[in-house]
């Protein structure tokens, strides 16, 4: 067994994730199922191999880059229209500092 | 008037230059097709009748006024739900993003538009394009309209079912390890995932950044080019878009294949092959070389190790890029009492299994200690993997596989077991990790009648290749084997 039920919750709070008892159980097992799969790439040497860090290289010019020019961006009103309990021109969460 | 076996890009334009029909009664003709079958197949999440009927308008007041026609006048367009459109719900196929509406248009749908396209609505697809059957929609699966008690593919199985039951005449979906190929083969219709950065994917609600593209649907080659012509290139506003030069797509489709060299990876059809998917294939090729293509054996070493690299490549780049979903800024919120208990309860509620397991095993192979171990190692079998692509295409000018393994299956077959259903993406994930490109074409059918793809690869930036062999596959009668 590769990962145990205290993995599994301790990684679900790095996540943010609220999980039931069932579920922990579940996600174990499959987990594990995978994770034991994985183990296979340790057949392969890779010492001398980079990480791929770029997909596709694109020719060599640089038009990824451009100039940081402030453009006009009026959207606040319809991105609030889709946020629950908002308060113009803000989001709302619950207090995080105490008073 | 009749209408055409089915309607293409050519059989519109055809139909409205001879005002056999207007771009409105067309629109009308579409949304009472989707009425009669959407209820069993389950294809559309939304409707934007709407803007459907504006920009019909549009085209019929363009027609009345003798103007030139742009090229996707009045074509019926499906978007599948991962993708961006302004006013018009976009879900992922998740209850996290339940009612939301975006404030912009992908870059791909604002060029479709701007070409005369009619968007009809959104397509179902596994939640946030995890999944490889369509299962995993918190709205229920989408069923295969060439065998309804079978699975469409997935995770874009909603626009490949929308071509296949004729309720679209393009559509667009999105390919992470194979989400565009997989349903394009189990639905029978051509399906391109072109090369990572010739579609802009602004506006694209990311799952795998480095894996993520967008591209077509349609029920030919033809207009699968005919499409790619419109939405490919640079987008200022997709920093990952390339600037490589767009050739014209339909112009390279019809060149003959006298002398092309296609590679035959013998280790795609070792274990595992359905044997009639092989069998269809291997006439697949036949036909190719009969059209004067010649079979090369080649080697993909490392082939084997494609579904352990992406599956950790794949949820590490989710875990992270799923983290904005915490009931702050869109979707329903779930009330705690702490800001972190109202992510939780949010996250917990919202997401549904396969998503959660996914963010789990991604959020675990990145977190300390494991890192190198996974992250790095998967990062580094991936470049074995493009390696294994790069020589081959210094001995051949196209790679030719089956497109899945296996026909579609039934509802419900595979959902035990997701290991199992990761493994059936050997064939596309090889080529998501090499950011390549890759069609899925109709390559005969089962003795069930069941539809088999043949996946044709070419070098980056090559879809005019992977398309011309496509086309003439499909002109030499490849569906019909």
């Amino acid at each position: 067994m590769k990962i145990s039920s205290e993995d599994v919750l301790k990684v679900a709070a790095l996540a943010n994730l609220e999980l039931t008892d069932g579920e922990v159980e579940t996600y174990r097992g499959q987990l594990d199922d995978i994770l034991t799969y994985i183990d296979k790439l340790n057949e392969i040497d890779t010492s001398l191999v980079e990480p791929m860090a770029q997909v596709v290289a694109g020719p060599a010019d640089d038009s990824a880059l451009r100039e940081d020019v402030v453009a006009r961006c009026d959207v606040i009103i319809e991105v609030l229209g889709g946020a629950p309990n908002p308060e113009a021109p803000y989001f709302r969460v619950p207090r995080v500092i105490e008073k | 008037m009749s209408a055409p076996a089915k309607w293409t890009i050519p059989e519109v334009r055809s139909a409205l230059d001879a005002r056999k029909i207007s771009a409105r009664e067309l629109v009308d003709e579409f949304y009472a097709r989707i009425k009669r079958r959407n209820s069993e197949l389950n294809i559309y999440l939304a409707l934007s009748p709407e803007r459907a009927y504006a920009q019909a308008d549009k085209i019929d007041a363009s027609i009345a006024a003798g103007d030139a026609l742009p090229t996707l006048a009045g074509v019926p367009l499906a978007v599948k739900d991962v993708i961006s459109t302004h006013g018009i719900p976009t879900t992922c196929g998740s209850r996290i993003l339940e009612g939301y509406k975006p404030p912009y248009d992908a870059t791909a749908v604002t060029r479709l538009e701007r070409a005369g396209a009619i968007i009809l609505g959104k397509t179902n697809c596994d939640e946030f394009a995890m999944g490889s059957s369509n299962e995993n929609s918190a709205y229920g699966p989408v069923r295969n309209p060439v065998a309804t008690d079978r699975v469409p593919g997935g995770s874009s199985g909603g626009s490949a079912a929308a071509i296949a039951a004729d309720l679209a005449t393009i559509a667009l979906g999105t390919d992470t390890g194979g989400s565009i190929r997989q349903p394009g083969s189990f639905c029978g219709v051509p399906a391109l995932n072109p090369s990572y950065g010739r579609v802009s994917r602004y506006g694209l609600i990311a799952y795998a950044s480095s894996l993520d593209r967008i591209g077509p649907f349609a029920h030919t080659v033809r207009d699968v080019a005919t499409v790619m012509s419109v939405i490919a290139g640079r987008d200022p506003s997709d920093a990952t878009s390339a600037a490589a030069h767009v050739p014209d797509y339909g112009a390279g489709i019809n060149h003959r294949l006298e002398g092309l060299r296609i590679g035959i990876p013998d280790d795609y059809f070792a274990e595992g092959i359905d044997p009639q998917v092989r069998q269809k294939v291997e006439a697949g090729i036949r036909l190719l070389q009969k059209h004067g293509c010649e079979r090369v054996s080649i080697r993909m070493p490392n082939t084997d190790y494609a579904i352990a690299a992406y599956y950790i490549i794949a949820t590490a780049e989710a875990s992270s890029n799923l983290a904005r979903y915490d009931g702050v800024r869109f979707g329903p919120r779930v009330e705690g009492a702490t800001l972190i208990e109202m992510y939780q309860k949010t996250r917990g509620r919202g997401f549904g299994p396969e998503v959660k397991q996914r963010i789990i095993l991604g959020t675990y192979v990145l977190s300390a200690g494991y890192y190198d171990a996974y992250y790095l190692k998967g990062q580094k079998v991936r470049s074995l993997i493009a390696k294994d692509f790069r020589e081959a295409f210094e001995q051949v000018d196209a790679i030719v596989t089956p497109t899945s393994p296996v026909p579609p299956f039934r509802l419900g077959e595979r959902t035990s077991n997701p290991l199992q259903m990761y493994l059936a993406d050997i064939y596309t994930v090889t080529g998501s990790l090499a950011g390549v490109p890759g069609i899925s074409v109709p390559c005969g059918k089962t003795s069930e009648g069941l539809p088999v793809g043949l996946q044709i690869y070419g070098p980056a930036f090559r879809e005019d290749r992977v398309m011309n062999i496509a086309h003439i596959f499909e002109k030499a009668g490849g569906a019909n084997l």
